[in-house]
């Protein structure tokens, strides 16, 4: 789950990272009264989970209330690239001498945390690997070493973090390390990390993914709104638990696991489809979870036709079967399904859906048998 | 010889009370698993159709010789349980549980290593060694045994390329399912050693998807280190970036562990990697025929 920069930033406040006193606004006279209440000037910036959301105006600095109220109404609502903004943060204006870059992240081929420290800040991280690879410090921690104040403040000398704030410096790595493993990040990311013309230290955006499998332990986080769950279909399906991905196309598609639900996509593809989503019904579904899965399916208007793609492992076939004409009845679908069931009790589940003969299903034996057959018909 | 698990496997399995853990449990005693316990906390002096359980792994090891332990428990105990597994000297951990907060699997990971205990999962179906055991999930009908050894991070892709292999008349040495979480106790070059160093496994089938850069890393190692031929299938092509497509590690952030990416690194090494699982299997059976 990647948090919203207002969420992070407020995650670094209750660790003790230092960053501009701010307010969270999801309305324009919230918003100026923000603004009021932090004095100017400010900066009203739109809270999305994309990047470079200065340069597409979602970023703007108010020097009275006058600019806070049109600068609010301005943003709030704004398409940035494909995300409505619904939340404002509004936060007092730095005056910026230096900008740097820190992260701490889940190297996973490692599999170890990651500490990465350049001066070069306030641009991509990816840009600056690419033009000044020698400015990036990175050093590993090994398991069970926690980041000492001595070992940051090493980083940061070999970074070429001037002498006076070294320290600060040091001081935010080891926090953001903290918080990697205090709040089970497998990213936290300050960029720019700002000395200001006082010399303070201070964290002017954040950028942070938490693990979904840690949530438990942090029920606060799976309370915040997931900017994920924004498309219809997205929420719907998290709403009855099954784990959907919408691609836009008008093959809708079904399958069991992750693996074979991603390989249904790319042999749809090759045979000339688009697919509309990614729906894993998991491992031993039952005909309930099969309703639930057609349900968010059919309610994408784009979809003209349904593959499902089961092998049955722990996945009873039968029961995939019992789902689909289960479904027929109680959503009425008329558009053509297409039908590839192998694997446990497979014979059974062929049986019941030809009794149940519906006038729309098309059984195919093969996988690519039936990618190349629901292409056909959803182009009908 | 099979790879992982066999014929010399004595099972416990943590959380063979529970529905789940009694199911799969008893079905690979079923299938000639030799299971000599199970464990849960508080129900020492219990059995499950006859399999005593205990309140340890510890107990289990000393009293009935287990060497591989099955994870069976929920997710926010497992780290725990393989902890325990890992302190109480089974040679071979197999984690099923899903959803293990990827923090705690690194930590395990480390401990694993130090000790010299070899880590399958979490999140993974398990490991078949065909007519000898079975440890996990893997629905055993789908597979004969042979000479073809299988890796894999995804369950059910791994039960269809088994199954167009078997239709095909070849079998398998091992299928070993290291599953799809960002940080997994074996990785693809782990089992590539070990099915390189196995008499009875001619050739490798892997299958991969999108995500972190093991198909890179591996593709590198088969070229170094490997001499018996080696296909694979990947799974992920359409994958739009950003998106997370229900294994935890199958995600693409910025323009590495793409599909395209993967299968450009194993064909650059000479592996021959199969457009769509029914291909990857007829590669498969070619490259066989070919050592025949």
């Amino acid at each position: 789950m990647d948090l919203l920069e207002y969420q992070g930033k407020q995650l670094f406040a209750k660790h003790d990272v230092p960053v501009p006193d701010g307010r969270h606004a999801t309305t324009v006279d919230d918003a100026v009264a923000a603004a009021n209440e932090i004095g100017y000037p400010c900066v009203v910036k739109a809270q999305v989970a994309i990047g470079k959301r200065g340069k597409a105006g979602g970023i703007k600095v108010a020097k009275d209330e006058a600019e806070a109220r049109a600068h609010s109404e301005a943003i709030l609502g704004m398409d940035i690239r494909g995300f409505t903004v619904h939340d404002l943060w509004i936060e007092r204006a730095s005056e910026i001498a230096d900008e740097h870059y820190a992260s701490v992240i889940l190297d996973r081929s490692a599999k170890k945390l990651l500490v990465i420290l350049t001066r070069m800040g306030g641009m991509d991280v990816e840009e600056v690997a690419e033009q000044h690879p020698e400015t990036l410090i990175k050093r590993h921690l090994e398991a069970g070493e926690e980041l000492t104040l001595d070992l940051a403040r090493e980083i940061a000398v070999d970074a070429g973090i001037d002498d006076d704030v070294t320290d600060g410096v040091a001081r935010m790595l080891v926090k953001l390390s903290e918080i990697a493993l205090a709040e089970d990040a497998t990213l936290v990311e300050v960029n720019p990390l700002i000395v200001t013309g006082d010399r303070e230290v201070i964290a002017l955006d954040s950028k942070a993914t938490i693990d979904n499998n840690s949530l438990f332990r942090h029920p606060e986080m799976a309370e915040l709104s997931d900017e994920s769950a924004e498309d219809p279909q997205e929420a719907m399906a998290k709403e009855k638990g099954l784990t959907y991905v919408k691609l836009g196309g008008n093959v809708g598609i079904l399958g069991n696991g992750a693996g074979l639900c991603m390989s249904t996509l790319d042999v749809v593809a090759a045979a000339g489809g688009k697919p509309a989503n990614f729906l894993d019904a998991g491992g031993g579904s039952k005909a309930e979870a099969i309703v639930d899965a057609l349900e968010v399916i059919t309610s994408d208007e784009n979809v003209t036709a349904i593959l499902f793609n089961i092998f049955g492992g722990i996945t009873r076939c039968d029961e995939i079967a019992k789902g689909i004409i289960e479904a027929s009845k109680q959503i009425g679908i008329e558009m053509p399904l297409v039908v590839r069931l192998d694997g446990t009790n497979s014979e059974e589940g062929l049986r019941l859906l030809a009794e149940a003969d519906l006038s729309n299903l098309h059984q195919e034996k093969t996988m690519l048998g039936a990618a190349e057959r629901v292409v056909e018909l959803a182009k009908k | 010889m099979s790879i992982i698990v066999g014929s010399e496997t004595k099972l416990v399995v943590s959380g063979l009370t529970g529905r789940e853990g009694t199911f799969h449990g008893l079905r690979n005693r079923d299938y000639g698993t030799d299971l000599v316990a199970g464990v849960t906390p508080g129900k020492g002096g219990q059995d499950v159709d006859g399999v005593p359980v205990f309140d340890s792994i510890g107990e289990a090891v000393s009293e009935r010789s287990a060497n591989t332990s099955m994870i069976f428990v929920p997710a926010r105990f497992a780290a725990a349980a393989i902890d325990e597994a890992i302190d109480a000297g089974v040679e071979t951990v197999i984690a099923i549980t899903e959803g293990i907060p990827v923090l705690d699997m690194m930590r395990v990971y480390w401990k694993a290593r130090k000790a010299g205990v070899r880590l399958v999962g979490p999140n993974c179906p398990g490991v078949l060694s065909p007519g000898k055991a079975n440890v996990g999930i893997i629905p055993a009908q789908f597979f004969d045994a042979g000479s073809i050894g299988v890796v894999s991070k995804s369950g059910t892709l791994t039960y269809q390329i088994g199954n167009e292999l078997k239709q095909a008349g070849m079998g398998n040495s091992s299928i070993v399912g290291i599953g799809g979480d960002p940080i997994v106790g074996s990785d693809f070059i782990d089992v590539l050693k070990l099915y390189e160093a196995d008499e009875e496994t001619e050739m490798i089938v892997m299958v991969g998807e999108i995500g972190g850069d093991a198909e890179e890393r591996a593709a590198d190692f088969i070229a170094e280190s490997v001499s018996k031929p080696v296909v694979a299938y990947i799974a992920g092509f359409t994958a739009p970036p950003g998106k997370q497509m229900g294994h935890a590690g199958a995600i693409i952030s910025g323009s590495s562990g793409t599909a395209e990416a993967k299968k450009e690194a194993l064909e650059a090494k000479g592996v021959r990697v199969g457009k769509s699982p029914t291909e990857a299997a007829q590669l498969a059976v070619e490259a066989m025929k070919a050592l025949a």
